[in-house]
């Protein structure tokens, strides 16, 4: 629940209407190849331009990539699904029509479990409406200046195959509706069903948003806006964050609610960071859906959803639940991990299974590993120190062979050096050191320190650290912590 | 049943047809007779009877994704109104008055 | 010699009998056309040369001994609703005027694979809505056999050019008749093929789950050798019937009509409006089947009545959507539009609604408008809905009547050929003349019209014969038979 700085109490009502283009080689109707960034229209025939006479044919890999994407979303696949045609004129369409799925979509029902953005020891689950397959519309390039010259048609992505994913309004916070994207987007990566690149349009959001107010015991609603045009998840939640704030003060102003104004749509101009009032069209849409009479309904029997589902794998609601029993490791840090996509969770788990201590593992993960593919804009693909490596590296310390200084010395030589964890400990001159030379070397620095030794017989312990610092200039490989306890020790023994 | 001119323009609005008022004034009429003509479905009790969008008892026809060639962008606008070298040439939604 | 062009089958025989060129035949087909054109305008587009060049191409390769297609040296006109790479296709609409497609309909691609020489496209009512082919934007077409009537419609060009001896062989489209009432206008044999036979691809669509390509001859004998060739699978159609296609010639040798139950529609001859020489024609023809050894039983098809509404109110709303295509934009005709215009509603809209508005006739407005209204909000259930429950009912009614009868005989128009003129004022008249061929396209069953006489006036009158799904051969053995026992396809009119 998110709350204004205000005497009402208000709750943000979110639904979002997530558009992601499947990954095909060709379109959903006809052959023609999708691929983005093409010259335009090159990648037209005459079904996908719409021409006199052309029919359109159905990819059977959208079918299948849909039935993946809906049983991964935890929805029912029902056994005949069909297409109708959504009627309106615009440019970008040639048909007059998009072929789209109204009544029965392919996809009913389902929910996707997200990480409470306020509490991640929590989730929420988020239940979705339906999601429906469509053909994607043409670009319209409009000149700078509007109304001047005319507008460029490109069809090249026109009949491209989309999911369209429907929400219930369940979210209740900016956050939380981009925490929904960010799993989306992580589970239809993890299936290699879409790019879902927001940049190159693969994915594409709409959001309603409207606000319930509790005012002079009554609860009313504000009018719903959708919210168009946002280019980032960061710009999903900015918009509606202002949306939010926009439509309370609005509501202050006019008291108008959702029986005043019917939904209305804004568009998100990331820029100025606001949301603008789009122009009202001259006429109420009436899309007049009909059965598309040139396609015939697709019926999808049992074993073949049985099949689709045996093929799922294990997705990362369920990889994040593992990695914390079997490693022992944090839900925060479980969820870093398998946020990173499928690479990253083999990498983590290669690491934790030849180091033999998780928690250790996701440690170095979480930090090193993190850091240097930050640093040097890496991918876990190709990250110089295999996992294997790095597991033996840590395996050493866990066993004392090293300690954590050290190690990530080790780590940063492999790191520029292409060579094991062997290796670069001889390339180091790192060598262990035996209990004896740290008795001399804790001996000599206890009688050149009486003053730690007085301190720490008077009860500061911590005083030993100074004499650490000492001990590390001396001998390079002496462990921090036998030091520590060596020296202890020999005071208390006197 | 009837239609009135507003209803009429409405709908051709819909059906993106500018209508001249001459055509406006014989197509309401015509349309309300034909309106009228089709009703009599409305006697037949169909409560029980799916409706048949296809004479065909046939499901499931589609294609492998495999790639097909494409038109020529030349192919491609051959029969545009209007067209540059890659693009088709539309009017803008707005004009200059807006 | 005098060359043949009322028949394939004899002008394939007299090639293969080296008494005949491809050549020779195209060259006879095109002077006769020429001399008919002024009479009939049936054409909207003629190949002249390229024709020619078929043909020649077809000598060479006879010469040469490469096998030939099963109509090599054939003429044959197209109605104008088909596209082709290398003639126009218009529709015979001022929308699409000039339109040139990129690609041949599946079944053009097939007639050129099959050696058919493509004498030209032909006229149509306006994206073949119509029945008198008086709707196109491209001239009136007349009668072979009275000029100053209808040929009939929407296919009207194709059946006028063969009944005027053009070319023995045309390819029509039929949506609710289109096919079937032009050939009874014509005296010609027209066939309607089971939905999904014929592929669609490349048939600007008018209803698209009603239409259906199909062949006009004279003869039975010359329609089942262009049926043979046009009909099967075709996966860029997802509505053609992956089905074997039997050999159709065996079927047109095979005329033994003894125990063939014949199911006569006897509530269609009562029907009102059904003019007495029709039914004439239609008693006569069951004499005909009777005394030839068929089974005559009585059927009816009790929601008869509503076929007509039905039809009236599902193919207009996939008209208009089929149609909504046509705005100016990507193709066709795109209207020039004033400062005030733009100014007004804005430069797009107002280029959709003027370029739809000059480039669609009246008849097409008149339906989109009607579509439209069926599909919208509110409306969607009473008719489109409601529509589509009846067209089920209809179904029903012939799978009953298939249970008690092999093929169904009934009239195929309520009347011989009209005046020209006669009925463009009255849209609702113009639909009745769809009464007794609707049924089969709402169903998707095969349906053949056969000439079956003359009125006293010497109009030609059509009997119909319809079959359950896929029994097109069944259309053509009953319908062999009859023109074995009867000389009506034999008539020529004097032209
Ligand atoms: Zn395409």
């Amino acid at each position: 629940m998110s709350r204004l700085d205000t005497e009402h109490q208000v709750e943000t009502i979110i639904g979002l209407e997530v558009h992601v283009q499947l990954r095909t080689q060709t379109k959903l109707f006809c052959r023609c190849s999708t691929e983005f960034g093409a010259p335009p229209n090159t990648q037209t025939c005459p079904v996908c331009l719409g021409l006199p006479g052309a029919l359109p044919v159905i990819n059977e890999h959208a079918i299948e990539l849909a039935i993946r994407t809906g049983l991964a979303l935890n929805c029912e696949i029902p056994p005949l699904t069909k297409w109708d045609r959504k009627q309106y004129f615009y440019p970008d369409l040639p048909k007059g029509y998009q072929i789209s799925q109204f009544d029965l979509p392919i996809c009913a029902d389902g929910f996707l479990e997200i990480t409470d953005p306020a509490d991640d020891t929590h989730t929420r689950r988020i239940p979705l409406v339906r999601a429906h397959l469509e053909e994607d519309a043409g670009k319209s390039m409009h000149d700078e200046a509007a109304g001047i010259s005319d507008t460029r048609i490109d069809l090249n992505r026109c009949g491209t195959p989309l999911l369209e994913i429907v929400t219930q309004p369940a979210m209740r916070s900016a956050a939380e509706a981009r925490a929904f994207l960010s799993e989306l987007k992580l589970l239809l990566t993890h299936l290699g069903v879409s790019d879902c690149e927001m940049q190159e349009g693969s994915l594409r959001v709409d959001a309603n948003v409207n606000l319930h107010i509790e005012a002079d015991g009554k609860e009313i609603a504000t009018p719903i806006v959708e919210i168009k045009n946002m280019n980032s998840f960061r710009a999903v939640e900015r918009a509606i964050e202002y949306e939010v704030r926009r439509q309370y003060i609005d509501w202050e102003d006019t008291g108008e609610t959702i029986e005043d104004r019917a939904k209305q749509t804004r568009g998100w101009d990331d820029a100025a960071e606001a949301t603008f009032a789009q122009r009202e069209k001259e006429e109420s849409a009436d899309y007049r859906y009909f059965p598309d009479p040139d396609l015939l309904p697709v019926r999808l029997p049992r074993e073949r959803i049985e099949a689709a589902q045996a093929t799922l794998g294990e997705l990362p609601a369920a990889t994040r639940q593992r990695l914390q029993s079997q490693y022992d490791i944090k839900a925060y840090d479980a969820d870093v991990i398998v946020n990173q996509g499928p690479a990253m969770i083999a990498y983590f788990e290669t690491t934790a299974e030849t180091a033999g201590d998780g928690r250790r593992a996701s440690a170095w993960m979480q930090q090193d590993v993190m850091r240097s593919l930050k640093e040097s804009d890496w991918e876990i693909g190709t990250f110089p120190i295999p996992a294997i490596d790095l597991g033996r590296l840590l395996r050493k310390v866990d066993a004392g062979e090293l300690d954590n200084a050290r190690a990530r010395d080790v780590f940063q030589y492999m790191l520029e050096n292409d060579t094991d964890a062997e290796g670069a400990i001889e390339a180091l001159g790192i060598v262990a050191v035996d209990a004896g030379e740290i008795e001399a070397l804790c001996r000599e620095l206890l009688e050149a320190n009486p003053k730690v030794v007085e301190q720490v017989r008077g009860g500061k312990e911590q005083a030993i650290g100074a004499l650490i610092g000492q001990a590390k200039k001396k001998n390079p490989n002496a462990n921090p912590q036998q030091v520590k306890e060596t020296c202890l020790r020999m005071i208390r023994e006197g | 049943m009837s239609l009135s001119g507003a209803d009429v323009r409405k709908l051709a609005l819909l059906a993106r047809l500018e209508l001249s008022d001459a055509e406006v004034a014989v197509l309401g009429p015509q349309l309300a007779r034909i309106l009228d003509f089709v009703e009599q479905l409305s006697e037949l009790d169909t409560e029980e009877v799916e409706p048949m969008t296809t004479a065909l008892d046939v499901v499931n026809r589609w294609a492998p994704d495999k790639l097909h060639r494409s038109l020529t962008v030349d192919e491609a606008l051959a029969a545009a109104p209007r067209r540059d070298e890659s693009c088709f040439l539309v009017p803008p939604v707005l004009g200059p008055a807006h | 010699m005098s060359i043949p062009l009322d028949s394939a089958t004899e002008l394939l025989r007299l090639q293969a009998a080296g008494e005949l060129s491809a050549v020779q035949i195209t060259q006879a087909a095109l002077d006769r056309i020429a001399a008919t054109e002024p009479q009939i305008s049936a054409f909207t587009h003629r190949a002249d040369e390229a024709a020619i060049a078929a043909a020649e191409k077809i000598d060479r390769d006879r010469s040469a001994g490469l096998p030939l297609g099963p109509l090599a040296g054939i003429p044959v006109a197209v109605k104008d609703v088909l596209c082709t790479r290398d003639m126009p296709t218009t529709c015979s609409s001022k929308m699409l005027a000039g339109y040139h497609s990129p690609y041949d309909a599946t079944v053009v691609a097939r007639l050129r694979q099959a050696g058919a020489v493509l004498v030209g496209k032909t006229n149509m009512d306006e994206f073949a809505m119509g029945a008198s082919t008086e709707t196109s934007a491209m001239g009136v077409t007349g009668n072979p056999w009275d000029p100053s009537r209808t040929p009939g419609g929407s296919s009207g060009g194709a059946a006028a050019v063969v009944a005027a001896g053009n070319c023995p062989l045309s390819l029509g489209s039929d949506t609710g008749g289109s096919i079937r009432q032009p050939a009874a206008f014509c005296s010609l044999t027209g066939m309607k093929p089971t939905y999904g036979r014929v592929s669609r691809y490349g048939l600007v669509a008018f209803a698209s789950s009603l239409d259906q390509v199909g062949p006009m001859a004279w003869t039975v004998e010359d329609a089942a050798l262009l049926l043979q060739v046009i009909s099967g699978f075709d996966p860029a159609d997802s509505t053609s019937l992956d089905e074997s296609v039997p050999n159709f010639a065996s079927d047109v040798a095979a005329t033994d009509v003894r125990g063939l139950r014949i199911g006569v529609l006897r509530d269609s001859l009562d029907q009102e409006g059904l003019e007495p020489e029709v039914r004439r024609a239609v008693l006569e023809a069951i004499d005909v089947y009777r005394s030839a050894g068929a089974e005559i039983v009585d059927v009816s098809l009790p929601h008869s009545h509503y076929w007509v509404p039905t039809y009236y109110v599902i193919a207009p709303c996939e008209a208009s959507s089929n149609l909504s295509r046509y705005d100016g934009a990507h193709y066709g005709y795109r209207a020039a539009i004033s400062d005030a215009e733009a100014a007004e509603r804005g430069p797009l809209l107002a280029t959709y609604c003027k370029s739809r508005d000059e480039g669609f006739g009246a008849e097409v407005k008149r339906r989109i408008m009607l579509g439209t209204y069926a599909l919208s909000t509110g409306y969607y259930d009473a008719y489109y809905l409601k529509a589509l429950k009846v067209r089920r009912l209809i179904r029903g009614d012939f799978d009953a009547a298939f249970a008690q009868a092999d093929v169904l005989l009934g009239p195929v128009t309520p009347s011989a050929a009209f005046r020209l003129g006669e009925k463009t004022d009255d849209p609702l008249q113009m639909y009745l003349c769809d009464l007794f061929t609707v049924g089969a396209n709402l169903a998707g069953i095969p349906a053949v019209s056969l000439p079956a006489g003359f009125t006293a006036e010497g109009l030609p009158l059509g009997v119909q014969l319809q079959a359950p799904p896929l029994q097109e051969a069944r259309l053509i053995r009953a319908g062999a038979a009859f023109q074995k026992l009867t000389t009506h396809h034999a008539q020529r009119p004097t032209l």
